[in-house]
Parts: structure tokens; C-alpha cells; sequence
């Protein structure tokens, strides 16, 4: 099975069980994770996120050799920000970067990203976009952060029939009811995880909405009891063939550049 | 289609092996579900977000679900719609009136607990009598009004619930980013609470903000914890564990608009021994609802 939504190192509003990446890696394996794509809370919080990604890769060499797959951060808004794409893709090595338009203070139409989903669809690696980390309910009320608005990704996607974009947290908070959904999900570059899929029988519903081929499993663990999404699979009844796709088939061929 | 307790442990067991198998071949894969050795009741369970056109045809979409992971009964209530402002005793009775279709169309998979506004409270006590005291439900709630629940209109109604020993879920939620005019919190709830000592209480959502809704319910023994309709944060059940007891903490999920995966795993995931898990996915709720059962003859 594939995890490709997890994250290392503290949140900072929550002490998370699972929050040192050597016991994050020993109860993944536990609960029959086989891989986890793992990026760095940190990342949503540091300037420095060249120092992030430093410490997100060696902690995946450390701690989950042939397990944890870093997905490195990049803020568009920083100065420089393109060597933290190069260092990602040459330093680290890693397959893909993960973002959070959110909490780094822009929108899906901002120019800056269009330049960075370019620059990383010609060196083939895959993006991430987190729409949420957590219910703006509950969030610390001091730091309220509105999910990310998908809308423009419907405009943005045909530029880029290169990229391989998965949307993370997509779902209950993240724009299931955002106008033009729909052309998102019909696009054919576009996965999508299952971290924040919500309602009675809402993954078949998703799968149904988009193909059995690009709905990915992501567990958004620690932040969320990693048997949530678990739980979401095993309920949907889904025939066997789909269920190993979503498990961890589509994530392979997605890391693989085979989709 | 009506299952008996062994057909739902079959259909457990089923889901049981299922989740080895998301495992994926050559893998430790230790299953994360509750296994058979549970009885799960889920106490805060809607029509609303299940697909269908009557009543039978939602709950049976919510019995399909319950059937994947398990779940041998759930408390239904509020019919369609969660969300009506002001109802009107006209909308009240046809909720009422949904729930205790779908109710009668499963009766080992379903009881009912009757939906009140206590906008009108007369009214609310002549419903209450329809579906409690001469009708099948069981229990009070969701109670989700435009009146928050410290309000006095509410004790008429909590008396009428002492007086047959229902429980009653109370919604709550402590909103960071702005309440709804007329929502409840917690507090409120516990101002309730301490008026009426004999009364049970749940704290549907357990407001939503856990950390806040746990250490508001703290000291008023009468309320438990509802955990459901929330996202599943890790550490919300080990905190109420930890400052409730176990046999303060009740599942529920807030179906369909939530699913019984997403809540279920709060207490399938948390880092608690089996026994409190027992008591949380049922033990607790069976407890709560056993004087009710009883007077009504109903099975536990």
C-alpha cells in the first residue's frame, strides 16, 4: 500500500502521535504501508525552505531508506525560489514537490505558479497542491487559513498536458463545491487523494466523478488517524481491481511517469 | 434486507480479511480495524447525505455501509435535513415521521431518536410523546436548534427526558473562525447539564474544537463526549480517554453527511487498550440507552 499524504515533524498547534519520523515509519509499516510520500510540516511555516528540504531528505535517508519518498516545498513567493526546484530535483533527488498555496499567501492564478508548474513539468516532477491541512472550524484563532480555491486550475491545467498534478485534501473542506469542479476532475493530468473525501459512499461518488485510474490513497497521517482513509476504501465496496489501484497501483504508475 | 447479529459478524469478518488484503501482498499488514470482537452503535446518524428517495431506500444505503465495517446499529435522527432554521411543527413531524420509517423498515439495524425545536416548546412536548413516550424512539436529539441550549426553553423538554430515562445528543460546536447565531457550545450544554444532574447528556461533536469541548465537559459527570461529525484529528479520542474516562466517550459518526469510516477510525486508530475501544464503539451508548430499551422491550 501507498501513502502519498504524510507528513514529518511537529505540527505546531498539536502534539501529533507519530510526529518523529522513526516511530511515523515503524506504525506506517505497522498498519501495512509499503511506501509513504512524505513532506514537512515545516514547510508551511519556515522561510528557509531550502534548510527544510535538507532536513526532509535526511530524515527520509535516515529513517525510511526504500520507504519514505521526500516531496520537496517550494514557495514561488521567495526569492529564488527556483533553486529550491533545482536542489529538489538535483540535490535531493526528489520525485516531486508538494504545495501549500494556503499558508504561503497566494492564489491558484497567481503567474508565479503557472512559471513554477512549468518549470516543474519540464523536469518531470510530479506536484502536489494541499487544498487544506484542517477544518477552518477548528483552526488556531490566530492563524486562520482558508482552504485553497481550485477554480483556476481549470484554465491552468491545459497549459501544462505534461504535468502530473495531484490535489491533496481535496474533498470536504477543499472545494467540492468550487465551480468548475468538474472540468478539474475531467482533466487528464489531474489525481486526486482521498484524505478528505467525505459523505456516506463519497469515494465511489469520487471515482465515478473522475476515473478509477487517477484517485490516489493519501492518509494526511499524522494530522488524521491514518485509518480513516483505510476505512473509506474498505467501506466503498469497490471490486478488486480498483481497490489495489487506488492502494497503491495508480500511485506507482504516477512515480513512475507511466501515467 | 433485514441481517441478524450473526450475518453482520459474517459481513465483519468479511472486512476484517479485506483490509489484510489493502495491505498488499508480502506485508505484515496488520489490520486496523475493530474486529468482530465489537458490537459498534453509532449514536448520531442522519438521512440527510445518504442517496434515495424515501426513507427505506436511504437507510438502506446506510445499512450497506454499516454492513462494510461492522456496524450493527445506529440512533437515527433529523430525517433530510440538518440544517432547517426554525422549523415548523409541520417539518418537525415529518422528519420525525422519516426516521421512524426508515426505522420500522429496519428494526434490527436502527432505532429513533425524536427531533425537536424548542422554538415551540408545547408542540415539542406533544412530539415527544408521540415518538418517545407512545411511539418507538428511544432517545432525544440531535438536538440542533436556533435556541442555544442554555436557554429555559430547554427544561421542559429535559424533564420529559428524565422522566422515561432517555438520553439526550445535544449538537455543539466552537467555531474559531465565527459561531452560528443560536448554535450551542459546550459551555452552554454544561450550563444545561448542571440544572438537570439526573438528565444524560451527549456532546455531539464534542464541539467540534475537542481540545475545548473535552476540557468544558470536564467536571459535569453527566455529559459524555460525542465524537462524531468532526475530522479525525489524531488525539481526539486519546485526550478524551484521558481526561473523561472511557466510559465517558461515545461513537457516532454524523452519516451520511460524514462517513462511518472517517469517525470510526477516530476510535479504530487511537492508541487506547481494546476494552475502552469496547466501551467507546457501543458499550457506552448500550448503557446509556438500556432503561429505555428495556421499558420499550427493546433488544440491546
Amino acid at each position: 500500500m501507498i501513502d502519498t499524504n504524510v507528513s514529518l515533524f511537529r505540527w505546531p498547534f498539536r502534539r501529533l502521535i507519530g510526529d518523529d519520523p522513526e516511530a511515523l515509519v515503524a506504525r506506517l509499516r505497522r498498519k501495512g504501508v509499503t511506501q509513504a510520500w512524505a513532506a514537512s510540516f515545516e514547510g508551511l511555516f519556515c522561510r528557509d525552505v531550502a534548510g527544510v528540504n535538507a532536513r526532509l531528505a535526511e530524515a527520509c535517508h535516515r529513517h525510511g531508506r526504500n520507504f519514505l519518498v521526500p516531496f520537496g516545498c517550494v514557495n514561488p513567493k521567495l526569492p529564488v525560489w527556483q533553486e529550491d526546484v533545482r536542489r529538489c530535483h538535483e540535490v535531493h533527488k526528489v520525485p516531486g514537490i508538494r504545495l501549500h498555496p494556503n499558508y504561503h499567501g497566494y492564489k491558484l492564478d497567481d503567474p508565479a505558479l503557472a512559471r513554477l508548474l512549468g518549470m516543474a513539468a519540464k523536469r518531470g516532477l510530479l506536484v502536489q497542491i494541499a487544498l487544506s491541512m484542517e477544518d477552518p472550524r477548528t483552526q488556531f484563532p490566530l492563524m486562520q487559513v482558508p482552504p485553497v480555491d481550485p477554480t483556476p486550475l481549470a484554465d491552468l491545467l491545459p497549459r501544462f498536458p505534461k504535468l502530473r498534478l495531484v490535489l491533496l485534501n481535496a474533498g470536504y473542506w477543499g472545494g467540492a463545491t468550487t465551480p468548475h469542479i468538474s472540468r478539474i476532475r475531467q482533466a487528464g493530468n489531474v489525481w486526486f487523494d482521498i484524505a478528505m473525501n467525505e459523505r456516506v459512499g463519497g469515494l465511489a461518488r469520487l471515482i465515478a466523478e473522475t476515473s478509477p485510474s487517477r484517485v490516489v490513497f493519501g492518509s494526511h497521517y499524522p494530522f488524521f488517524y491514518f485509518e480513516s482513509a483505510l476505512l473509506k476504501v474498505r467501506s466503498a465496496g469497490l471490486p478488486r481491481d480498483q481497490e489495489l489501484a487506488i492502494t497503491e497501483g495508480n500511485a506507482r504508475s504516477l512515480l513512475n511517469g507511466q501515467s | 434486507m433485514i441481517l441478524d447479529r450473526r450475518t453482520v459478524l459474517k459481513s465483519f469478518v468479511a472486512g476484517f480479511a479485506s483490509a489484510g488484503s489493502l495491505a498488499g501482498a508480502g506485508n505484515a499488514g496488520v489490520a486496523p480495524g475493530p474486529g468482530p470482537r465489537f458490537r459498534i452503535w453509532d449514536i448520531h446518524t442522519h438521512l440527510d447525505g445518504a442517496e434515495g428517495d424515501t426513507p427505506e431506500a436511504r437507510m438502506a444505503v446506510l445499512v450497506r455501509h454499516m454492513d462494510r465495517l461492522g456496524i450493527e446499529r445506529v440512533i437515527l435522527s433529523q430525517g433530510y435535513d440538518q440544517y432547517i432554521k426554525n422549523p415548523t411543527p409541520e417539518q418537525v413531524r415529518e422528519e420525525n415521521d422519516r426516521v421512524m420509517r426508515a426505522v420500522r423498515h429496519f428494526p434490527d439495524r436502527a432505532y429513533g431518536s425524536v427531533y425537536l425545536s424548542p422554538t415551540n416548546v408545547e408542540f415539542c412536548l406533544q412530539e415527544f410523546d408521540r415518538c418517545v413516550r407512545d411511539g418507538p424512539m428511544v432517545s432525544v436529539g440531535e438536538l440542533e436548534t436556533d435556541v442555544r441550549c442554555n436557554s429555559p426553553a430547554l427544561d421542559p423538554i429535559v424533564e420529559r427526558a428524565i422522566s422515561l430515562k432517555v438520553p439526550i445528543l445535544q449538537h455543539t460546536w466552537i467555531r474559531s473562525n465565527g459561531s452560528d447565531p443560536g448554535e450551542s457550545t459546550p459551555y452552554d450544554l454544561v450550563e444545561l447539564a448542571r440544572r438537570h444532574p439526573q438528565a444524560q447528556f451527549i456532546c455531539g461533536h464534542t464541539g467540534g474544537t475537542w481540545e475545548l469541548g473535552i476540557r468544558a465537559i470536564r467536571d459535569v459527570k453527566n455529559i459524555c463526549a460525542g465524537i462524531a461529525g468532526s475530522d479525525p484529528t489524531s488525539g481526539f479520542v486519546e485526550m478524551a480517554v484521558r481526561e473523561l474516562g472511557a466510559e465517558r466517550v461515545v461513537y457516532g459518526s454524523d452519516a451520511g453527511g460524514r462517513s462511518f469510516a472517517s469517525q470510526m477510525a477516530k476510535v479504530v486508530g487511537a492508541e487506547i487498550p481494546d476494552s475502552a475501544k469496547e466501551l467507546i464503539l457501543g458499550g457506552n451508548l448500550r448503557r446509556l440507552l438500556q432503561p429505555s430499551l428495556e421499558a420499550k422491550g427493546l433488544k440491546s
